[in-house]
């Protein structure tokens, strides 16, 4: 199929740049790729498709240097090479853009570009000529960071389009680029797409790696699906819709990915904010959740829906005119009389907030309900193994050993470990942070499915997320937030991307005098 | 998907962890062979005991600094505070002892523990309450203390009353069973240690927030209480230690205890807790601390290396120990 496929390719006319030829990877017994074959010309987007753990990572770590192929070979415009670590790829023209922003937060940006290779004159730093290239190299790019800026200091955003400046600051042939739109929001997205463009006018070949199907569509010239570490074909952008790239990375037909929706809810609201401050105002806002609804908070990635919502929980400083839970005034809260009033928030770092990635399993699940496992002073092992067997069980966490410490598990394993600790506590309002951040579109389904599962039993769901289709899928109301303030609701059949993106862009609800 | 690589890795993984966990009691075994061939003294049932009856002052206080160092915090300031708590005991039962008699003692002792704990209180509450890096918190508390006991003994020496040293010399002289008191104590104290570390929920809290400080605040661990109780921790130890170290030489000076925040930390980093946090090991930590003392004790015996040289050699371990984990840790 894959040969079929490639020989309909169109641009054969162009230059091959790199070329990979049955390109494989083991490990001990596990092959965790074989028998990839495929290549980036310049002046093109190539994109990679394919669930997490279908070899995406390793395959780019292969054609970056970062990890050494076990079978098949590399060539660059038609010469056998072999790259000994990511440098020596990276002096060869291949260059690869992480996906986790691997920046010194308080080095400026500057400092960041030409860490490694700084530019001097005699014996001294040449500050000077490295922040003029710093600046033109961001204007490239689009960014507004300026070379002086400390990175720590830049949004998420503002770092990945740093990443990528570093990447092209010398003349790159192929950038190859994981996930880069991973922690954006939709403007961002949109930002970036235009910048990849540009760079492939400029002749540079890009390899793109996306979960987000709707860019690949909208920014690719060929598509390689990759599944269970195989390579499924590559196929001309032009012949794949949507539904069938992930039809091929699934290797099935896809059910339903999002629930069908609930019947709508009334009656008095369980939990009540009004006029929650958080952060000196730069944030604030009221809202009500009632049993049995999902609520869906939309907006740009910065817009405060991740401030507002931890300084509910006094994870931020915060001032509340009054939060009532149930009827009961908890204004004068913290985390852990929320957490007793039944509120759990499941944050969207699930890395730095969320799991100890250094523990096993079992302290990991418990931490939250601590008390609630463990009555008295003493730790009760038992317990504590047999919920995570119950766990595991009903999450369908997916792990060979309950040994295991929890950053070896796969990023939609992690998420679902995170999802049954704070379901430990039997909450009866479930805050969930962008409930399926880079996992794949089977462990997204099933938290869909969890999350459902939720409602129904009677429990109220409030949901951040920054893919509008997840948004939209998953929320029986949604707010809209920009610049940190509510600027509309949305109820019904006004709950669609269209509206959302309208209200987060314009501050304006789409329809004036909608239902609400 | 991803379950087969992530479960071939796992019996690999846990027998390293086993390897590292080992390492330092087989540190002290190689040790005390290397003693037993070099010297036929060491063996003896006599050298033994007095080796470990000197470790226990490193070994108690360094329990506490388990603790302190499991939930990413240090305190450099336990030697300094072991002076001061010993000279504020000595006055206390001095003055009691007209009055008390023997009795005098147990309450200077009760005194100790109060004022250890608050001296880890005063730690632990600038440190979480003014945000401040523990580092530097202690090293002043550090000058604090020392510059104390200095003036409290007008920088010569602040004796036991004489009527109180018959009474109080066999918790530093005597025995249980052949079993001297230090280590017994010694031995209370790391059963207590293992027990609230690895068995009670403020133990699991105290690692989850040297794990990652941040999980341990959004799952709800009041975290500054964690840490402030940990230097709490500490302070106690250092008083237990107090009690024990006084018997020995029935005064405080300004050089008591000097440099031991070295010994404590090195006998705890070798023992295999993390210095970064998250990971605390009781048992380790006594390891760590007979292994220093061991040291001492088979340089003095050998004739081989000046016993001047003993504090290099002490330096060189925590450099070698850390070394040894690194490879073993990222093979």
């Amino acid at each position: 199929m894959s040969a079929q496929a490639l020989a309909r390719a169109p641009s054969c006319a162009q230059p091959l740049t790199l070329r990979a030829e049955g390109l494989g990877k083991t490990y001990g017994a596990i092959t965790v790729l074989s028998d990839i074959s495929l290549d980036i010309r310049a002046g093109e987007v190539h994109a990679i498709i394919g669930e997490n753990g279908a070899g995406k990572s390793t395959l780019m770590k292969l054609l970056s240097g970062h990890v050494r192929p076990t079978t098949g070979r590399l060539f660059m415009e038609e010469e056998a090479v072999a790259f000994d670590d990511a440098v020596d790829a990276e002096s060869a023209g291949v260059v690869l853009v992480h996906q986790e922003i691997l920046l010194a937060p308080d080095l400026t940006v500057a400092q960041n570009l030409f860490l490694g290779r700084e530019l001097t004159r005699g014996f001294m730093i040449d500050d000077k000529a490295m922040d003029r290239r710093t600046n033109a190299v961001l204007a490239r790019v689009g960014s507004v960071a300026r070379a002086s800026d400390r990175v720590g200091d830049l949004a998420l955003a503002q770092r990945q389009l740093v990443q990528i400046a570093r990447a092209i600051l010398e003349d790159r042939k192929i950038i190859i680029l994981d996930e880069p739109t991973a922690v954006l929001a939709n403007d961002e997205v949109t930002a970036l797409l235009e910048i990849v463009r540009n760079l492939r006018e400029q002749g540079v070949g890009i390899l793109y790696i996306s979960h987000r199907l709707n860019e690949v569509q909208a920014l690719a010239d060929r598509i390689t699906v990759l599944r269970d570490g195989r390579m499924v074909g590559t196929w001309p952008a032009s012949e794949l819709s949507q539904r069938r790239m992930a039809e091929l990375m699934v290797g099935r037909e896809l059910s339903m990915l999002y629930p069908e929706k609930r019947p709508v809810v009334t009656g008095e609201p369980i939990l009540s904010v009004t006029n929650l401050v958080v952060e000196d105002g730069a944030t604030q806002g009221s809202f009500t959740l009632r049993a049995g609804e999902v609520l869906g908070i939309g907006g740009m990635i910065g817009s405060g829906r991740t401030e507002l919502l931890e300084g509910l929980f006094g994870l931020r400083p915060s001032h509340a005119d009054s939060v009532l839970v149930n009827g009961c005034d908890i204004t004068h809260r913290s985390v852990r009389t929320l957490m007793a009033a039944g509120l759990v928030y499941l944050t969207e770092d699930r890395k730095g907030k969320g799991l100890l990635v250094d523990a096993p399993l079992a302290p990991n699940l418990t931490l939250q309900a601590l008390d609630g496992v463990n009555p008295g002073i003493v730790l009760n092992r038992r317990r504590e193994v047999a919920e995570l067997e119950q766990a595991v069980a009903n999450f369908d966490i997916r792990v060979r050993s309950l040994t295991l410490d929890a950053g070896k598990l796969s990023g939609g394993n992690q998420q679902k470990l995170l999802l049954a600790k704070v379901m430990m506590s039997d909450p009866s309002i479930v805050i969930i942070d962008e409930p399926t951040r880079g996992i794949d579109i089977g462990n997204k389904s099933q938290i869909y499915g969890f999350i459902d599962a939720m409602v129904r039993a009677g429990k109220a769901c409030l949901i951040i997320s920054s893919e509008m289709p997840e948004l939209v899928g998953l929320s029986d109301r949604v707010l809209v937030m920009r610049e940190g303030r509510f600027v509309a609701e949305l109820t019904g059949t006004e709950i669609n991307e269209e509206n959302v993106a309208y209200a987060a862009t314009t501050g304006r609800h789409a329809q004036a005098g909608g239902t609400a | 998907m991803t379950i087969s690589a992530v479960g071939t890795t796992a019996p690999v993984r846990r027998s390293r962890i086993r390897w590292a966990d080992l390492a330092p009691f087989i540190a002290l075994a190689l040790i005390i062979l290397v003693g037993t061939l070099i010297n036929t003294n060491f063996a003896s049932q006599a050298n033994l005991l007095n080796v470990i009856t000197r470790s226990a002052f490193v070994a108690i206080i360094a329990i506490g600094a388990t603790f302190v160092i499991a939930s990413g915090g240090l305190d450099l300031s336990v030697g300094s505070m072991m002076a001061f708590v010993t000279g504020i005991m000595i006055m206390a039962m001095n003055g009691l002892a007209p009055a008390y008699g023997a009795w005098a003692i147990v309450m200077g002792a009760g005194v100790a523990l109060v004022v250890g704990a608050l001296c880890g209180l005063f730690n632990g509450l600038i440190i979480t309450i003014g945000r401040i890096e523990p580092f530097i918190v202690t090293l002043g508390t550090m000058g604090i203390f020392r510059a104390f006991i200095t003036f409290m003994t007008d920088g010569g020496s602040l004796p036991l009353d004489r009527s109180l040293r018959e009474a109080y010399r066999p918790v530093y002289f005597g025995s249980f069973l052949g079993v001297p008191y230090p280590v017994l104590i010694t031995f209370v104290v790391i059963l207590l240690g293992a027990f609230v570390l690895y068995k009670t929920k403020y133990g699991r809290r105290v690692v989850s927030v040297g794990s990652n400080a941040e999980v341990a605040r959004f799952s709800g661990v009041d975290v500054g209480t964690v840490r402030t109780l940990t230097y709490v921790i500490q302070g106690l130890c250092v008083a237990v230690a107090a009690i024990c170290y006084v018997p020995r030489l029935g005064a405080a000076t300004p050089t008591t205890g000097q440099l031991w925040e070295l010994q404590v930390i090195t006998a705890v980093v070798i023992g295999g807790t993390l210095l970064r946090g998250g990971k605390g090991r009781i048992w380790g930590t006594v390891a760590g601390a007979l292994i220093l003392e061991i040291i001492a004790n088979v340089m003095v015996l050998s004739d081989m290396v000046s016993e001047y040289l003993v504090a290099a050699v002490q330096g060189a371990i925590i450099i070698i120990a850390m070394l040894a984990h690194r490879l073993t840790s990222s093979r």
